[in-house]
């Protein structure tokens, strides 16, 4: 029986191994040196905040596994020799596949900033990043987080829940630059500093200063600031996880390279999820996608190829969410923060809540091309019907109603969005 | 490992622990209040009963009022679940096991040993029942009984732990509403109402204490004889609310239940639901999650149905055989009516919904019908008085005692900090689980997945008092309809990513069902593969 390894038990590897069950009765091994089972990466910080412990972010309970013959290896991979069709561990030990799938995930990014390897100083992406923290803030009264993105503020609120100080470095003029428009970075920023986190923008990190014992002390900014601290969280970002492929014949650029049936260059071997790289995505997004939503999607995908019938991944339109302490965020298409050539903005916040959507549409054709929104909850197939039918702007505002997914009494927008938009297009007129 | 944090730091840098002063003063202030009634129970006598038991009452209501204050005030609107698995008492700890000791000694005292309370079965009150004299006077003009001690308490729990749970879920309009509803359910209905009622009967007209909102088989106790003739000796009053009751379980659940699911009465209306809710709310993680809980659920709480049915049937029949001439309705009808109801549930949901029950269903279902009609046809066919095999009158003394005390109280309330708060609604109740075969099958409501969204994260699942995986079908993209959801709302709220919305769908059948195994937005891969 062909017998099917799995480097990495994360969103995408699990996938992939739940769908070639589905499909196929081939052996499969889901290997990993992280933890024994496949956890909710997303829930990490949970654990630490205390809303729930490692059991509970465990997406399938542990019978679950024998019940479908998957095998389970808590083991770390060192190479992959492809000739012979191995995998060799740390420990020594090997393993032969007949089809293999890379699906090692991500890891921290880091600059080479002086002292970033001080005790103290870490990023968070792993359960073991998660132990190390919980270990580096045990009883200390300040921290300094660096890198305005998702991970920087759910760093944010882990600590502040620990009544922890934060001070928060970002590079760009508002929170999370490089993805939110202006409104909708302020409208974070201002929700970050609410929950008493002090907010440098514009600030870059120079260097991290040792106490003399190899532990952090402080941080020094670009600007020649010092800023005490006894941790630092680095969340500028992660690379795939590939260093254990260096040596080896398959392709690697950032990440390991792929075709758009997720093959290597090495017939019988597959790579997906954040660890991935398109040679040419098949829908023309970026190369690499490092979220949750498309690491399940290329587990998908993957299964039916090695199962038989080759799949092309195509994702259909983007879509992606976050919540930034108290605010769910959802997305669907690309909002840029500055529109592109052939769009047009229609932007709306609400004056009471810190809320707001952004609707974007082709200027000339008037259709729909992305969405998003704050503090408001959005029904994913209609906004997704919209984009792809490429629905007229006025008849989505028109209906906005129909994506309302906010629970049961809560206040209606529409109404209002209905009227601003009215007297835009008076004012445009 | 993290679930071992030091649980006792209290500087920076430590989890969510620490009491602030304000809560400090709180937690003086209420368990002075407490204290008060320790005293009364250990016969300390009182000068005067009235001004002790609104101090005592005062300062219990206001300790929990200013302990939430001190939680949430200062906090911004949002999910408040920080430290729920450090602190002691919301993670099975110390002070969890002590609350839950205390809590069940309190029920073993107040079902079976009320004289220790100050219950005498000849003359007055004393102790702690006479503490509360005053109020009962005050509203219905009678001394109290440990069952108005109880009654006042628990109110006290759902009206003050109400006003904590308005402070924790303050953004969310859903959660306001739900909790003003079984607080003035609570209040008015099942505390105010029907002792203000006892105020009208005198010599020649008397009704039965009578929680209009408490339905049968919840009290199961609403068809015994006495109750029936207080019903009918009272005139067109007494024979309208008999009717209500009748038409409660028969006509208005139906209807509301296929409108908007259980949950207009288990979370919104019910006594015990409105507990679990406030009081009970610290305690809802504990829940059991695992597939083979659900199992032990399934059949514990349909054999409960099952067992009310036998015992209400029995009682009620042999009080119409033994006082034949009293009555409209004989035995024999009474007996083939039930008979010819159960069936007709039977065979309606065998005939519609066959593909939707589980083989273990179909069996328990099919075995505990031909039981029940099997005694109902002995017995008719034999006429012996010994009615069921059991005698009608031990049957019902075994159900007050193990289902109506031991499970409803003792275990169901006494075990919130350990088992959570919903042991009995989910595993004991059997108006929850009429309801809820009357929700899985015959509903609009369930709650919707939003498309592909959902990161596995296990937040409503762990916050499900029910005990339902409700990830397990969000991450297959699938809605939730389950006869165990009380329609609580908290999945929908502590959801980080917008995924869950409790509905009353306007398509029924297969929609609410659907399955959608490939996440939503991938358009590689097809369904049909």
């Amino acid at each position: 029986m062909k017998h099917i390894a799995i480097i990495g038990n994360g969103i995408s590897g699990v996938t992939a191994a739940r769908h070639i069950r589905k499909k196929s009765d081939y052996q499969i091994t889901i290997i990993s040196a992280e933890t024994k089972h496949f956890f909710s990466r997303t829930a990490l910080m949970y654990v630490y905040m205390g809303h729930m412990r490692y059991q509970d972010i465990k997406p399938y309970e542990d019978h679950f596994w024998a019940k479908n013959r998957i095998e389970l290896k808590q083991a770390y991979v060192t190479k992959v020799k492809t000739k012979e069709q191995a995998l060799i561990f740390s420990d020594g030990e090997k393993m032969t596949y007949d089809e293999l799938i890379i699906a090692s995930g991500s890891k921290p990014r880091f600059y080479n900033w002086p002292g970033q390897a001080l005790n103290g100083v870490q990023g968070l992406y792993s359960w073991q990043d998660l132990e190390s923290m919980q270990e580096n803030t045990k009883g200390i009264k300040k921290a300094v987080i660096v890198g305005g993105g998702l991970i920087g503020v759910e760093m944010a609120e882990m600590l502040r829940s620990r009544g922890i100080e934060v001070t928060f470095l970002v590079r760009d003029k508002h929170f999370w630059g490089s993805v939110l428009p202006k409104e909708e970075g302020q409208l974070i920023s201002r929700q970050v500093e609410e929950h008493g986190v002090q907010l440098m923008l514009e600030t870059e990190l120079e260097e991290i200063i040792d106490d003399g014992s190899g532990k952090v002390e402080a941080v020094k900014t670009k600007n020649g600031e010092r800023i005490d601290c006894q941790f630092v969280g680095l969340t500028t970002g992660v690379q795939p996880n590939i260093d254990f492929l260096k040596q080896s014949e398959i392709d690697c650029k950032r990440g390991v390279l792929v075709d758009e049936l997720l093959r290597t260059n090495i017939e019988n071997i597959y790579a997906i999820g954040d660890c991935a790289e398109f040679l040419q995505h098949p829908t023309g997004r970026k190369n690499i996608e490092q979220v949750w939503y498309t690491g399940k999607m290329m587990g998908e995908t993957v299964a039916q190829t090695i199962c038989g019938s080759p799949t092309k991944y195509q994702p259909g339109v983007w879509f992606n969410s976050a919540k930034f302490f108290d605010i769910e965020y959802q997305t669907y298409g690309y909002v840029w923060p500055k529109p592109k050539e052939n769009e047009s903005h229609f932007y709306w916040e609400s004056e009471e809540k810190e809320k707001c959507l952004r609707f974007v549409y082709d200027t000339k054709r008037l259709n729909l091309l992305a969405l998003h929104a704050f503090g408001i909850r959005l029904r994913h197939e209609v906004v997704d019907n919209w984009i792809q039918t490429e629905t007229p702007i006025d008849q989505v505002i028109q209906n906005l109603r129909q994506a309302n997914f906010d629970a049961e009494f809560y206040p209606k927008h529409e109404k209002l969005v209905q009227k601003a938009f009215t007297n835009r297009q008076k004012q445009t007129a | 490992m993290l679930n071992q944090v030091d649980k006792d730091i209290s500087i920076s840098g430590g989890p969510p622990i620490s009491l602030n002063g304000l809560q400090k003063a709180a937690t003086i202030l209420g368990f002075s209040g407490l204290f008060i009634l320790l005293l009364a129970t250990l016969n300390v006598n009182f000068p005067n009963h009235a001004v002790w038991l609104t101090i005592s009452l005062v300062s219990i209501g206001g300790g929990i009022s200013l302990f939430a204050y001190g939680a949430y005030a200062n906090k911004t609107e949002g999910i408040k679940n920080d430290g729920v698995y450090f602190k002691s008492i919301s993670s099975r700890g110390f002070w969890a096991w002590v609350l839950g000791i205390v809590l069940t000694g309190f029920y073993i005292v107040l079902y079976f040993f009320p004289q220790y309370l100050g219950l005498n079965a000849e003359g007055e009150n004393s102790g702690l029942i006479a503490l509360f004299d005053p109020l009962s006077k005050a509203l219905s003009g009678n001394p109290a009984s440990e069952w108005f001690v109880y009654g006042t308490l628990y109110t006290m729990a759902i009206l003050f732990f109400g006003i904590k749970y308005l402070w924790k879920y303050r953004h969310n309009p859903y959660q306001r509403l739900r909790t003003f509803s079984v607080v003035f359910f609570q209040t008015g209905f099942a505390f105010i109402i029907p002792e203000l009622m006892a105020r009208l009967n005198n010599d020649s007209f008397s009704l039965p204490y009578y929680d209009l909102k408490n339905i049968w088989p919840l009290n199961y106790y609403n068809f015994d004889q006495y109750r029936v003739d207080e019903f009918i000796s009272a005139g067109n009053i007494g024979l309208g609310l008999l009717i209500f009751g009748i038409l409660s379980i028969f006509v208005i659940t139906p209807i509301l239940t296929y409108k908007y699911g259980k949950r207009w009465y288990c979370s919104w209306v019910c006594g015990c639901g409105g507990l679990a809710e406030t009081a009970g709310d610290p305690f809802r993680q504990h829940s059991d999650k695992s597939t083979s809980a659900w199992k032990v659920e399934r059949w514990v709480i349909h054999s409960v149905v099952v067992f009310v049915v036998v015992m209400t049937t029995a009682v009620v029949s042999t009080y119409l055989s033994y006082d034949a001439e009293k009555y409209w309705l004989t035995k024999d009808v009474f007996l083939i009516g039930v008979a010819v109801l159960l069936s007709l549930v039977y065979a309606i949901i065998f005939a519609f919904k066959r593909q939707e029950l589980k083989k273990d269903a179909k069996v328990a279902a099919s075995v505990y019908l031909a039981i029940i009609l099997a005694l109902i046809g002995i017995h008719y066919g034999s006429g012996n008085s010994n009615i069921f095999l059991f005698e009608a009158e031990s049957l019902r003394s075994t159900y007050a005692f193990l289902i109506g005390s031991i499970f409803s109280g003792v275990i169901g309330t006494g075990f919130y900090p350990i088992f959570g708060n919903r042991v009995w609604c989910r595993f004991g109740c059997p108006m929850a689980a009429i309801l809820g075969i009357q929700q899985r099958f015959f509903s609009k409501f369930r709650i919707t997945t939003n498309g592909g969204q959902c990161i596995s994260c296990g937040n409503c699942s762990t916050y499900c008092e029910m005990g339902i995986d409700v990830k397990a079908y969000a991450q297959k993209g699938q809605n939730i309809v389950r006869s165990s959801c009380v329609g609580c709302g908290v999945c929908s709220s502590v959801c980080p990513r917008g995924v869950l919305k409790l509905e009353n769908g306007e398509d029924s059948g297969a929609s609410r069902y659907e399955e959608k195994p490939i996440t939503f937005g991938n358009d590689g891969v097809k369904l049909n593969f």
